[in-house]
């Protein structure tokens, strides 16, 4: 196992579980979280700084990009033109190249508005960016992103923070059958059982931000993720055993008394 | 003694009096701005950082400094 590691636009990551930093009740208790679950990526949005508070904390006083991937990500855009505009703002901080790019269509659902999320990858990639791309679980969408240069494919579980787990099982290995690519689940895991299940699907890695950071305890939350990632990984690499309708003895039958 | 005088722009959505003649790096300093932890956008623009000092403020500038925050 230890040479699995998953590798992102030729990088290699320590770790398959990556860590949205959204939602926490402090800086501090992130920090605590992102350690704990052992994600070597954490996606993080880019806003405006607050010119008035100079006080406030900056999270990267509290995670340093360092030694943490930080991966910008284009969260709270409805359209190609603000995606393509945070990401050219988040280059410039520091020059990050690997992106996530995530394009909305509706305000209540959070559904990816593929069009523009299309078009917009099409640009990056041109740009030379590397653009994991937050979509729909439709496998056609997954091919058309792939041909427009994506780095990663990012289907959602379901709707985001809604915790309901993996909607579209079947979808899911359709899509990691047809593709090299990283294939990384975000959004809609509810419990640590859901990465297990999505990294036994065959998905590369899981991207976890409400399910952790929302839980009665996040700081637990956070080692259960990760052991559940680890556990579903290592389950899938194993070789499952065939599903029988009837039973199997597991002692001989031999010398029976 | 000359008055100095002053134009009107935005910054970050909010709309800010400031000495005319003044260039974007000198008052990013004035606001005391952490440059390697941010970018800047002028009129919709992004400015390489090298290149601050270079951009005088005009009357009606509109300026975005953005930064990371925790996000999904």
């Amino acid at each position: 196992m230890k040479k699995d590691k998953l590798i992102i636009a030729n990088k290699n990551f320590k770790s398959r579980l990556i860590v949205g930093t959204g939602k926490y009740k402090s800086m501090i208790e992130c920090a605590k979280a992102v350690k704990i679950s052992g994600a070597s990526i954490v996606t993080v949005a880019v806003r405006r700084v607050n010119i008035t508070d100079k006080k406030k904390a900056l999270l990267m006083d509290y995670i340093d990009p360092k030694k943490i991937t930080y991966l910008p990500n284009t969260a709270g855009c409805f359209n190609s033109k603000d995606a393509l505009r945070t990401l050219r703002l988040a280059r410039e901080i520091g020059g990050w190249k690997l992106v996530k790019l995530e394009v909305l269509g509706d305000k209540k659902n959070l559904f990816p508005e593929m069009i523009e999320t299309l078009k917009s990858t099409e640009v990056l990639s041109k740009e030379g960016f590397k653009v994991m791309v937050y979509c729909n679980d439709d496998p056609l969408m997954a091919k058309r992103l792939e041909d427009s240069g994506a780095c990663a494919i990012m289907p959602l579980a379901a709707p985001i923070g809604s915790g309901l787990g993996i909607q579209n099982k079947t979808n899911i290995r359709i899509i990691r059958k047809q593709t090299k690519l990283p294939l990384i689940i975000d959004a809609g895991l509810g419990q640590a059982s859901d990465a297990t299940i999505a990294m036994e699907l065959g998905c590369d890695g899981v991207l976890v931000n409400t399910a952790i950071a929302k839980a009665k305890k996040p700081l637990h939350m956070a080692l259960a993720f990760k052991n559940a990632v680890i556990a579903g990984r290592q389950s899938y690499l194993s070789g499952r055993i065939q599903k029988n309708l009837m039973g199997s003895a597991s002692s001989p039958k031999k010398g029976i008394i | 003694m000359k008055k100095i005088k002053k134009i009107k722009i935005k910054i970050n959505g909010n709309f800010r009096l400031i000495n005319s003649n003044i260039n974007l790096l000198n008052l990013l300093k004035s606001l005391k701005i952490p440059f390697k932890k941010v970018a800047i956008e002028l009129n919709q623009e992004i400015i390489d950082k090298k290149k601050l000092n270079k951009k005088i403020l005009k009357k009606g500038d509109k300026i975005e400094i953005v930064h990371f925050i925790g996000g999904g």
